[in-house]
């Protein structure tokens, strides 16, 4: 099957106002105050239109998937792998069947790890990630390094949140079988250039994994024009529900990795003696999978679609932008990560003199303001940067230049609060 | 006794979390000179908020001479370190763990404690609203458990590395 030419998605004007009521979570109270969502980085909102087609798939088509020769049966199936279809679209996938749905993120790249990393690497072979890497994209590689003596290298960070590009020239070499790195920092927003690192692990025939968690949903995302071979990435941050992720890989690689789990769906038959697999993506899908959730995810995508990458990125970094200077204008404000707009997502990370993060978060909470505190699964970043833990403001889609005010203002009562000595 | 969500904050529990007597000790920590040579001492962490204490004891026989603790941390964290010393000073080793009980008495049930010389520290009661608090209030005592039995590190957590 290959996949249809996204001309069918009607591109929508983006109206922030129009968006905002799609989310009716952005109408609560919090407290006395209305809610300002801005913990996009950790899980986004879902609108209506995502909410309606999970409600009306349980309402009205309900079925196991692959299974019944019965008409529900044959529905759902079709919505399930209708919702591949975009997803593939959606990355630019060469065809539908290259994309595996997962729990996760995190699930994907331990997939990786498992299905490929254990099938194709050996002791001595080296994997590089870097520094600004979530727990996610480091843990499952540490497993592999314990389990098989392959080889972990990190690409250090720079004071200013970026990569030290002249250590990854260095760390990638002919001994490099797998650069696994994010698109974008979770921590700091960091926007990594791919190109430079990809083209350099290209040289050296090493495959690509890009963790796409905080990249896909905010930036345009192109598999073939990046040329990689792995794309990991959740649901939940883009609109879609929890417990909801996608693998994109080469065909050619998911046709040579093992299986991760054994059962239901994933095989062609099961004799007492052996059993064989399924093809590619059904061998990585064993029992009965998400199907509400995979259905969810298609309609975010189409959400999304609707209104065009650019469009959303291009809203981000106006965001991002005025943050950036309303933000650094508070006094004792202190903000990481790269200082320009351009070279980061939508995630302002900082800490506020003199006043713990976890503090300003609570107080913030009580403005109506939800932001993260903690150290963001990214524990290497904090120790880089001296810190225990920031206090993060994330945007997405349906935030506006008011709501950043409003976390400026209430940022100045959270240092008024805790000042008064 | 999870709290309804809905009504989880605004500023009236915020005071309730925040009192006045707690951003005092936070502002001017008591007892937070090192001590010249302390019989025991102890580190605690808080690896989830990055919360650290390191506590210093002068054991006089069965009684805490003196006590100092050093740390950096969120302002529960700290305020509630700065009030456990001065509790703890002068008092006995069998005093000092009743503290530390009832104090964690206090975090799980939400109800003041009625041991005496507590008062101060009843105003940490706030905390037991916010569950997502209480490990950083609950640092310093079960610090100060681990240096009564000798030293060491103690963890909020038994593995650190998830989250």
């Amino acid at each position: 099957m290959t996949i249809t030419t996204p001309d069918e998605v009607t591109r929508l004007p983006f109206d922030i106002e129009r968006i905002r009521r799609d989310f009716p979570i952005l109408k609560r109270d919090i407290g006395t105050k209305p809610l300002v969502y801005l913990d996009n980085a950790a899980t986004s909102q879902r609108p209506v239109q995502v909410l309606a087609e999970m409600t009306r798939f349980y309402r009205d088509h309900n079925a196991n998937i692959h299974r019944g020769v019965h008409t529900l049966s044959v529905e759902a199936t079709d919505l399930y792998e209708e919702s591949r279809r975009k997803v593939a679209r959606f990355v630019n996938a060469r065809r539908p069947e290259e994309v595996v749905f997962t729990r996760n993120t995190t699930e994907s790249i331990n997939l990786v790890a498992h299905g490929w990393g254990r099938k194709f690497l050996q002791a001595g072979d080296e994997v590089v990630i870097s520094e600004i890497e979530h727990h996610s994209n480091i843990v499952p590689w540490q497993m592999l390094r314990d389990e098989r003596g392959i080889v972990l290298k990190y690409i250090p960070m720079l004071p200013d949140g970026t990569l030290d590009l002249e250590a990854a020239r260095q760390l990638i070499g002919p001994k490099t079988r797998l650069l696994s790195i994010t698109a974008m920092s979770n921590a700091l927003g960091t926007i990594v250039p791919l190109e430079v690192l990809i083209a350099q692990a290209k040289e050296h025939g090493a495959k690509v994994l890009v963790d796409g968690a905080q990249s896909v949903p905010h930036l345009p995302v192109d598999v073939q024009a990046l040329d990689i071979d792995f794309l990991a990435f959740s649901a939940h941050k883009m609109l879609g529900p929890t417990g909801m992720g996608a693998l994109w890989a080469r065909y050619e690689h998911l046709d040579a990795m093992d299986p991760f789990m054994g059962g239901g769906d994933m095989i062609l038959t099961v004799t007492m003696e052996r059993s064989t697999w399924a093809d590619v993506p059904a061998k990585f899908e064993a029992g009965t999978p998400n199907v509400g959730g995979a259905i969810g995810f298609g309609a975010a995508v189409d959400y999304l679609s609707a209104l065009g990458m650019d469009a959303v990125r291009a809203h981000e970094l106006e965001l991002t932008d005025y943050a950036l200077r309303r933000l650094g204008d508070v006094p004792g404000v202190s903000i990481f990560g790269p200082p320009n707009a351009e070279d980061r997502g939508g995630v302002i990370s900082f800490e506020l003199e003199d006043v713990h993060p976890h503090d300003v978060g609570q107080v913030l909470d009580t403005h109506g303001v939800a932001v993260r505190t903690g150290h963001h699964c990214a524990q290497p970043v904090m120790a880089a940067l001296t810190v225990p833990a920031t206090a993060r403001a994330s945007f997405y889609i349906y935030n506006t230049t008011e709501e950043v005010d409003r976390l400026a203002v209430a940022i100045e009562e959270v240092s008024r609060f805790f000042g008064g000595a | 006794m999870t709290s309804d969500p809905l009504k989880a904050s605004g500023s009236g529990l915020l005071d309730d979390l925040y009192r006045e007597i707690i951003l005092d000790h936070y502002r001017r920590p008591r007892n937070h000179d090192p001590l010249q040579s302390p019989t025991c001492s102890a580190d605690g962490a808080n690896p989830l908020c990055g919360d650290t204490i390191h506590l210093e004891v002068d054991l006089d026989g069965r009684t805490i001479g003196d006590i100092a603790f050093a740390g950096s941390g969120c302002s529960i964290s700290q305020a509630s370190a700065s009030m456990m010393t001065e509790y703890v000073k002068g008092r006995s080793v069998d005093d000092a763990r009743r503290g530390a009980e009832a104090f964690q008495l206090m975090m799980t049930s939400g109800e003041p404690q009625s041991l005496e010389g507590f008062d101060d520290i009843d105003a940490l009661l706030g905390v037991a609203k916010f569950p997502a608090r209480v490990k950083c209030a609950s640092l310093a005592w079960k610090t100060l458990e681990q240096a009564l039995e000798g030293g060491g590190t103690a963890s909020t957590e038994k593995d650190a590395s998830h989250d």
